[in-house]
């Protein structure tokens, strides 16, 4: 078909994500989700109205950490899934040397790249990162899970190092909240792209728009399980 | 002796400050009462001290607090460290002082000094769980405290601590429930030797001024009134024999203020952080704008489809 | 009390708690007043930071009182009279003494008879084999007029100033440093601060608790402090005096009313058995005056004993029986509790009443005491609160380790109001009378002393009534006249001990001065004829015809002097100061304008106080200050007042670990109450080098408080107070665990390593001294530990059989803890 609508449906499917990656994506999703809200509710007074989606702040106060647990454990199957494929490409340093072709939507001119590109990259890693800080900063500020740490380390944070802590956490929360925004106006402006995330499956044309070396493999490998033909 | 207080009246009188006489309230923008009440302030004599615990058992009744029957650890510092019960507490320190090689056991009674400039409060996220008001005490209002435990690490002296059965934040009131009354603290009330005095802020340095002559006449040079300067002063002011030296007495902050990093996390921190997440959000939508969605081509699924076609 | 007595004529503290704030110079020794009476030290705060008074403390360790002192110097425990012989001889070999008031108001000029000696620390009259002193060579030369003889020069080799001289010149600053390891610097300023006082500008003021009392010697160390006070002209003026500090809120109306062992109310005499007629008894006692125009009050004796019967046994009280004289019981010896648990363990006693007692925890060698308790058949503990004593049968594991099943003594618990469940008096360490109103309810089915004791009083009399039986007299004869005999109110009870006119009074005129069944407004109304009653002289005006006097609140004070005259009502006569007359000098004029109090104005003696005098004696006529006594002037020698010398003499505690460097054939006091059964239980510095020392914490009231949360939550567990240097030496870690143990039993607690305890050099050797506070044992909320007294020696100093407290020998050693 020549239509270039994704909702006519037509076009031929790739698999991109399985139903476990998706739910595990989405599990991190929510929780970041939630961690944000009520990180925010706590982040400045003008949000602190954010803490009553949560039933009070006494509720965020407790709750938050609980969510964090949950991301990392989240975000630890996300990792051990994508990490193989975010390992850096020599055509990520092309890709980002051409970045204002990026940011125009002129892909053509960008190599083929894998199953991630070098903006995807950069989000796996700097969230990975961010999560290890944002959890061993967010330990501090948890009373039981500061406890808990300094008993089986044997040792007591100064209030100095809380105060770090403190700081720390904000800050990369702060920068997470901001490539999260990137990484999901990725999503919204590359159209094609939720349904990955979604129902598990991106056209073909996004494909070879998008991820074009990635593409290439799929069809190459198994295609009666990734690749379904335009009807 | 510094005259004492008399006892309220039992007519029932209004409180003499509440809540329109709040200068500060954690993380809401209020506005501060046109005239400010007289400020208040605790006087601590140190050097009139003799560690009776007076104030810690005067403390723990007035506000009905129960504390743990803890055990000896080489110290007579019982409990150990401030709690959720204990708001004050009797910390002592041997001292050999070199230069007259005399020994001295100094003893300072620990607590919320009351901040002119309050780092619990600026740390505090949750709106009114922490309030001053304009004749300087600083409070905690336990109904609006989330227990996040923040006011810890904006205290400059170490103060506030959680309560592990109901998770809120506690620390010395200055038993403003008293001074609402006319009455001073309820330590104030207990102490023997009037090494708590109690009254306004300028009475205080006064008296402060009378001790610190008396302790130079004693050979004390260096005597002198803590009321730090970094913190805008406070509320609860220790005459010192060695002012020059406060963190000999169990490390009394020589030169308290909120701490830069407190202070790069709530204050330019927060704005630095808003605006960049609200920069890139902008610029998100700014460049949906010009740049339109970024689609996916018929020509594009045709290629995809040949690529496939191609293979199979 | 027994020195305080000899020396000025009335045991109690001479000057008021509020007077504290008038002094210059402050000597805590022997006591610890911030840790132990904290709200009477604010006075001593006030005086520092209005007066700009100095304070020195001397003690052991450096105490909660050191904190806040001028000067500290360390002394080891048990050789107070070393060091304070030692400022005696400093002032007198200085001549920085009050020569005026030395020579008018004491009995410095007085002189000795002959046969008076003094070798080795023995003094004359000593019968080694009864451990006693005859007492008959220590009396004043009496003259041919009747009176003792005087020289006004104080230069007659025999006058008390003379033989003071050579009594006390061995006692140089190297010898107080030898024996009591102050370094001589600390000493000599402790001497010099002191005789700045010596003018009668300035005053000094002594704080003393148990920590002087609590030795084999303990009246001794009272007595050189009252020497060194009269030698500055300090006794009677503002500011001034020997001030013992009372522990209870009611120690002194308990002493006052009569508990000690051998007296009655009011520091009269229980009779003794070589005086079975009221003649006998009160021949003794009735002081004629030792010089001309002198009160010697206690010339009225007769009075008041009469008196005293004719409350207890009312209208049987006649002359022709004595008054009821012959029904008191006649003692043999004094009945204190080291004698009683002896007589206990002997098998000589099998029912004890414990009232308001804990003696498990309170009397020396707790083992002895506990072997004692399990030979009684009855044991009542009578208390407000659950005693260690009441439950010593218990086991509690290593810290009172029984066996029930062995112990067959049968035990009461009659649960009795606290002090604030009932009305009544309090009588404090300034003699001041005080009502207190009942201000909550009896916990539970708790009922008060009085009512338990009429009870028991009122079955037992009634069984005598209808049983009969032997000694029954006395017990009927007792006067109970109570509005409700069940039940005798505390205004009853105090309107008693102040006495009433049981006829009309009437002077010489023939005019009545009293009514009959007027309340008496002073004891000077007291008749020997049997026409008033009045159950303690002392107290005779605290419920006089104006009324109950112990509830005035009034805090007026007019002078500034902190007399507050219309407070409450103290004792003798409300005075405040005693012995104020000794404010002024022989003419009558102040001393100076800085210390002025009682003055004569020409017609009478005036001041803020009330004159401890006759107000309207004049000057010339030169009767004495101290009336009580029959010299009318205050005793630098005691004559034969004291068991064990009419000076003081450094003793050794019983356990020491040196030979005495002073006195090297002395060992310990030789006239001190010992048992020889218990000869044996005492160590030596061999086995036991360390020397320690019991005390009370803040935290704590005695043995009460360790049942109370928030007593328990402030100092929650026994430790033991150590210098770094003997825990390096032990290998003791600062909080780690140790054992303490003397030749008599074993205690475990936690190490405090502390820069306040530092060891000493004694006679060149090195003394380490560990500090034990008292107030844990096995019952309470606090965590539980062995009685303190399970280490300490019994003997008892020679006048007040007070037990040796306060410097004992002991051992220490680092353990492993009790398994939680």
């Amino acid at each position: 078909m020549s239509t270039h609508d994704d909702g006519s449906g037509a076009h031929m499917r790739v698999r991109r994500y399985s139903g476990s990656a998706r739910i595990n994506h989405w599990i991190v999703a929510i929780s970041f989700v939630l961690l944000l809200l009520s990180g925010l509710s706590l982040f400045h007074p003008s949000l602190f109205w954010l803490a009553g989606l949560f039933g009070g702040g006494t509720t965020v106060r407790w709750l938050h950490p609980w969510i964090g647990v949950v991301l990392v454990v989240g975000f630890i199957g996300l990792f051990l899934r994508f990490f193989a494929q975010n390992l850096p490409e020599r055509t990520d340093w092309v890709w980002l040397a051409r970045i204002r072709h990026v940011l125009k939507g002129d892909d053509e001119y960008l190599p083929e790249v894998g199953k991630y590109n070098a903006g995807q990259k950069f989000v796996f890693w700097s969230q990975s990162i961010l999560v290890i800080v944002l959890f061993v900063t967010g330990l501090g500020l948890w009373a039981p899970g500061l406890a808990y740490v300094e008993g089986l380390f044997g040792f007591k944070a100064t209030i100095d190092q809380l105060r770090m802590a403190a700081l720390i956490h904000a800050g990369a929360a702060v920068l997470a909240i901001t490539i999260w925004i990137v990484h999901v106006y990725a999503a919204i402006w590359v159209r094609g792209t939720i349904s990955a995330m979604t129902r598990g499956f991106v056209t073909g044309g996004w494909g070879w728009r998008h991820h074009r070396k990635w593409l290439r493999k799929e069809v190459g490998h198994d295609e009666r399980s990734r690749v379904t033909p335009a009807e | 002796m510094f005259p004492a207080i008399p006892n309220p009246t039992t007519d029932k009188s209004n409180a003499r400050f509440g809540e329109k006489d709040m200068i500060r309230r954690s993380a809401s923008t209020i506005t501060p009462p046109a005239k400010r009440q007289t400020e208040v302030a605790k006087l601590i004599d140190v050097s009139k001290c003799i560690g009776c615990k007076a104030c810690q058992t005067a403390c723990l009744e007035w506000n009905q607090l129960t504390e743990e029957v803890g055990v000896n650890v080489g110290v007579y510092d019982n409990p150990h460290d401030l709690t959720a019960n204990s708001w004050t507490l009797m910390r002592y320190t041997e001292y050999e002082n070199p230069e007259s090689g005399n020994l001295e056991w100094l003893i300072r009674k620990d607590g919320c000094m009351h901040c002119e400039d309050p780092g619990c409060l600026k740390a505090c996220p949750s709106p009114g769980a922490i309030v001053q008001y304009s004749n300087g005490i600083v409070d905690f209002v336990k109904e609006n405290c989330i227990g996040c435990g923040y006011c810890i690490k904006g205290c400059p002296f170490n103060i506030p601590r959680i309560s592990r059965a109901d998770h809120k934040a506690y620390k010395c009131t200055l038993c403003s429930d008293r001074v609402a009354v006319g009455q001073g603290p309820a330590c104030q009330k207990a102490c023997p030797t009037q090494a708590i005095v109690f009254g306004t802020k300028d009475e205080m340095k006064a008296w402060a001024a009378k001790r610190i002559a008396d302790l130079k006449s004693r050979g004390f040079a260096k005597a002198g009134l803590y009321d730090p300067p970094g913190v805008q002063g406070t509320h609860v002011m220790y005459v010192l024999h060695h002012a020059d030296k406060p963190q000999l007495y169990a490390g009394l902050a020589e030169n308290p203020r909120i701490s830069p990093i407190v202070e790069a996390w709530k204050g330019v921190g927060k704005y630095a952080g808003l605006a960049l997440i609200g920069l890139t959000a902008a610029a998100g939508v700014i460049h949906h704008l010009l740049q339109g969605p970024n689609r996916v081509t018929s020509e594009d699924e045709e290629n995809a489809e040949k690529l496939a076609g191609g293979k199979s | 009390m027994s020195s305080l007595g000899p020396t000025f004529g009335r045991g109690a503290m001479t000057n008021s708690w509020t007077d504290i704030r008038n002094t210059d110079l402050v000597l805590v020794m022997g006591g610890n007043a911030a840790e132990a009476h904290p709200c009477g030290f604010k006075w001593v705060t006030e005086a520092k930071a209005e007066r700009g008074a100095k304070l020195m403390v001397v003690d052991p360790r450096f105490t909660r009182s050191a904190a806040v002192a001028d000067h500290y110097a360390p002394i080891r425990p048990g050789t107070d009279v070393a060091f304070l012989s030692g400022v005696v001889n400093y002032l007198l070999s200085n001549d920085k003494i009050h020569k005026e008031y030395v020579r008018h108001y004491t009995n410095a000029a007085y002189l000795v008879k002959e046969g008076y000696a003094f070798n080795e620390g023995f003094f004359s009259g000593y019968d080694e084999s009864k451990a006693t002193y005859d007492r008959s060579s220590w009396e004043y030369e009496i003259g041919a007029d009747g009176y003792a003889v005087r020289d006004m020069t104080l230069e007659h080799p025999r006058s008390v100033f003379q033989l003071m001289k050579k009594h006390f010149a061995v006692y140089t600053p190297e010898m107080v440093s030898r024996v009591s390891g102050t370094p001589q610097d600390r000493f000599l300023k402790v001497c010099d601060w002191i005789a700045s006082t010596a003018n009668g500008e300035r005053a000094m003021t002594i704080m003393y608790a148990l920590g002087w009392t609590q030795h084999s010697h303990g009246a001794q160390n009272i007595r050189s402090a009252a020497m060194i006070q009269l030698l500055c002209g300090n006794i009677g003026v503002p500011g001034g005096g020997v001030n013992a500090l009372r522990g209870h809120s009611n120690v002194q109306g308990i002493t006052d009313v009569g508990t000690l062992t051998a007296a009655i109310p009011g520091y009269l005499n229980l009779p003794a058995e070589n005086e079975p007629t009221l003649e006998s008894h009160l021949g003794k006692r009735t002081f004629k005056p030792l010089q001309a125009n002198q009160t010697s009050y206690w010339q009225n004796y007769r009075k008041f004993y009469v008196s005293f019967l004719k409350s207890f046994y009312g209208t049987k009280a006649t002359p022709e029986n004595n008054f009821g004289y012959d029904w008191l019981p006649k003692l043999d010896v004094a009945y204190d509790c080291l004698r009683m648990f002896d007589l206990i363990n002997q098998g000589k006693t099998n029912v004890l009443i414990c009232q308001g007692f804990n003696p498990l925890m309170a009397i020396a060698d707790s083992n002895k005491s506990a072997a004692g308790l399990a030979k009684l058949k009855l044991l009542v503990s009578i208390d407000p609160i659950e005693t260690d004593t009441a439950r010593f049968w218990e086991n509690h594991g290593e810290f009172n380790n029984v066996d029930p099943a062995k112990i067959q003594t049968e035990v009461f618990m009659l649960p009795v109001t606290s002090f604030a469940e009932e009305s009544g008096s309090l009588t404090n360490s300034s003699r001041c009378i005080s009502w207190k109103w009942q201000a909550a309810d009896p916990y539970h089915d708790s009922r008060t002393d009085v009512v338990i004791l009429a009870d028991l009083f009122n079955r037992i009399r009634k069984a005598y009534e209808t049983q009969g039986g032997k000694g029954a007299e006395p017990l009927l004869a007792v006067d109970w006249s109570y509005k409700n005999p069940a039940e005798p109110s505390a205004d009853e009870l105090l309107k008693e001990l102040n006495g009433k006119a049981l006829v009309d009074l009437k002077d010489a005129g023939g005019k009545v001065t009293r009514q009959a069944g007027s309340q008496l407004a002073s004891f000077g109304e007291m008749r020997d004829d049997g026409s008033t009653d009045g159950a303690m002289w002392i107290y005779t005006g605290v419920y006089g015809p104006a009324g109950n006097l112990s509830q005035r609140r009034d805090n007026a004070d007019p002078s500034g002097l902190g007399v507050y005259g219309n407070w409450g009502f103290s004792w003798p006569a409300n005075r405040r100061i005693q012995y104020n007359r000794a404010s002024a000098d022989p003419e009558g004029k102040p001393w100076s304008e800085r210390k002025k109090y009682m003055f004569w104005n020409g017609e009478r003696w005036t001041g803020p106080d009330v004159p401890d005098y006759v107000p309207t004696i004049p000057p010339s006529q030169a009767t004495g200050p101290f009336i009580m006594n029959p010299e009318g002037v205050s005793r630098l020698w005691v004559r034969g007042l004291m068991a064990d010398g009419p000076f003081p003499v450094h003793y050794e505690p019983f356990e020491s670990p040196v030979t005495n460097p002073v006195f090297p054939k002395l060992k310990g006091n030789p006239a001190a109450r010992i048992f020889q059964r218990d000869r044996p239980s005492f160590g030596d510095a061999k086995e036991f080098p360390i020397v320690a020392t019991t005390y009370r914490l803040v935290e704590h009231f005695h043995y009460w408080t360790k049942g109370v949360h928030m007593n328990a939550v402030v100092q929650p567990e026994f430790f033991v107070e150590m210098s770094e240097q003997l825990a390096a030496e032990k290998g003791i870690k600062h909080g780690g665990w140790v054992r303490v143990w003397s030749k008599r039993g074993s205690v475990k607690g936690k190490a405090v390593v502390t820069k306040r305890l530092k060891p000493l050099t004694i006679d060149g050797r090195t003394v380490h001294t560990v500090g034990l506070p008292l107030n844990f044992g096995f019952i309470g909320v606090a965590r539980k530990a062995n009685p303190i007294n399970g280490l300490t020696p019994p003997v008892g100093d020679a006048n007040s059989q007070t037990p040796e407290y306060k410097a004992f020998l002991v051992n220490v050693e680092p353990i492993v803890g009790p398994v939680a």
